[in-house]
């Protein structure tokens, strides 16, 4: 196992392809959910647990069932239905243990389904490391932390988005360009300044 | 047939999914750097509302209510891999150019959102022209997106050289670019029709 494979996965996934600023995945919630910072961050930690998770459980699919039986062409609707029945399982576990816990996470959980970064995760893990070359373990760790790091972009970036936007409720924006346009531009700005990053090498 | 007209042109104007609803973003600003991307996406994303909300509407008497997203994530993402294998094997080109955001038609939340708030409810045929005029009216706005990108961009359209002489602004071709082309885009559509409202 080489550490700088792992270095490159992390920085990679927190900064220079970050989700959403740089791959546009996740993006309605983005734009949806950063108004105010409790909530961006409430939902970025449930999308976090919920793509290491996912990673995870997509890679067991993947190389338990679909390799071994020839049917990687089913790898979408597999990855999608999995995805789904656990967050719908988190929920119930959430629901049954925690009320507090249900009550401040549990309705970002159905937006998490369809949250595209999460099964952009799985889709991405499995082509970037579910290939010939890479063995199973390496695999394995590979994508739970890239899943793992994802989460952490997303979470970094909401908070940045969470606390301009905040500020900007004070400010005196063109009417027509108040809420989603002007999140947008910000947006903008802030992959203008994340495109720094992308001269990291490992 | 009065009503039909209807469903089809509110998914083009009143209620355009990216403009309007701001709905399916992250297809739209990830494939937008050239036309053809933005075409060839729309199309796949219009074959899937079609075929999802046709069978949805089909069958929305025989699926139970708790279980009806799953069902509906089933049913989408059986059409989404047909569009996947079929694009791979007739355009292998524009399979890679749209990369990941092929599988991705899944979770756009248009199609979902379709299922869920019309073709779970109404007849089919009212379902079929929701879906095509959602799907031509998300075409349509990937094309104008996708138009300024690449304009400016490369100074092409749709692979040919349109400005002489003119250098290129990368900006608008990276993703900042995408995030700010659509911010002014919705921004204007805002103020124009404001502007018409007012008159």
């Amino acid at each position: 196992m080489d550490v700088s494979m792992f270095l490159s996965v992390i920085i990679g996934a927190i900064f220079i392809n970050n989700f959403i600023l740089s791959k546009f995945l996740g993006l309605c919630s983005f734009i949806g959910i950063s108004k105010e910072t409790k909530p961006a961050l409430y939902m970025g930690v449930s999308a976090t647990f919920v793509t290491t998770c996912a990673s995870i459980i997509t890679w067991a699919i993947y190389n338990f069932i679909l390799v071994p039986c020839h049917i990687e062409y089913l790898r979408t609707i597999s990855f999608i239905l999995v995805i789904a029945s656990f967050v719908q399982l988190v929920e119930m576990v959430i629901k049954k243990f925690s009320r507090t816990l249900y009550r401040t996470l549990g309705i970002y959980l159905p937006l998490i389904t369809v949250n595209c970064a999460v099964l952009g995760v799985a889709v991405l893990n499995s082509e970037m490391f579910f290939k010939p070359g890479i063995n199973t373990l390496t695999s394995f760790a590979l994508s739970a932390l890239q899943g793992f790091c994802v989460g952490l972009g997303y979470i970094l970036v909401m908070l940045f988005m969470s606390g301009i936007r905040e500020r900007l409720e004070l400010c005196d924006i063109p009417a027509s360009f108040k809420d989603a346009p002007i999140a947008f531009i910000i947006a903008s700005l802030m992959s203008m300044a994340f495109m720094g990053f992308s001269g990291f090498r490992f | 047939m009065k009503k039909l007209f209807k469903e089809f042109f509110k998914g083009i104007g009143s209620e355009n999914p990216t403009f309007r609803l701001i709905l399916g973003l992250c297809p739209t600003l990830a494939v937008s750097t050239s036309v053809i991307n933005g075409i060839g996406m729309g199309a796949a994303a219009t074959f899937v509302l079609i075929g999802s909300n046709m069978i949805i509407s089909l069958v929305r008497r025989f699926i139970p209510d708790e279980i009806r997203i799953p069902c509906f994530i089933v049913i989408i993402a059986t059409f989404v891999t047909i569009v996947e294998l079929t694009m791979k094997a007739y355009a292998p080109e524009l399979s890679k150019a749209l990369g990941i955001f092929v599988p991705l038609i899944v979770v756009n939340c248009i199609v979902l959102g379709r299922a869920e708030a019309f073709a779970c409810k109404q007849g089919v045929l009212a379902s079929i022209m929701d879906a095509l005029g959602m799907g031509l009216g998300f075409t349509l706005a990937l094309v104008l997106i996708s138009v300024v990108r690449e304009l400016l961009g490369s100074g092409t359209l749709a692979g040919f050289l349109i400005i002489k002489n003119f250098e290129p602004v990368l900006y608008i071709a990276l993703a900042p670019g995408a995030l700010l082309v659509i911010g002014l885009l919705i921004g204007g559509i805002n103020y124009i029709s404001r502007k018409g409202r007012a008159a």
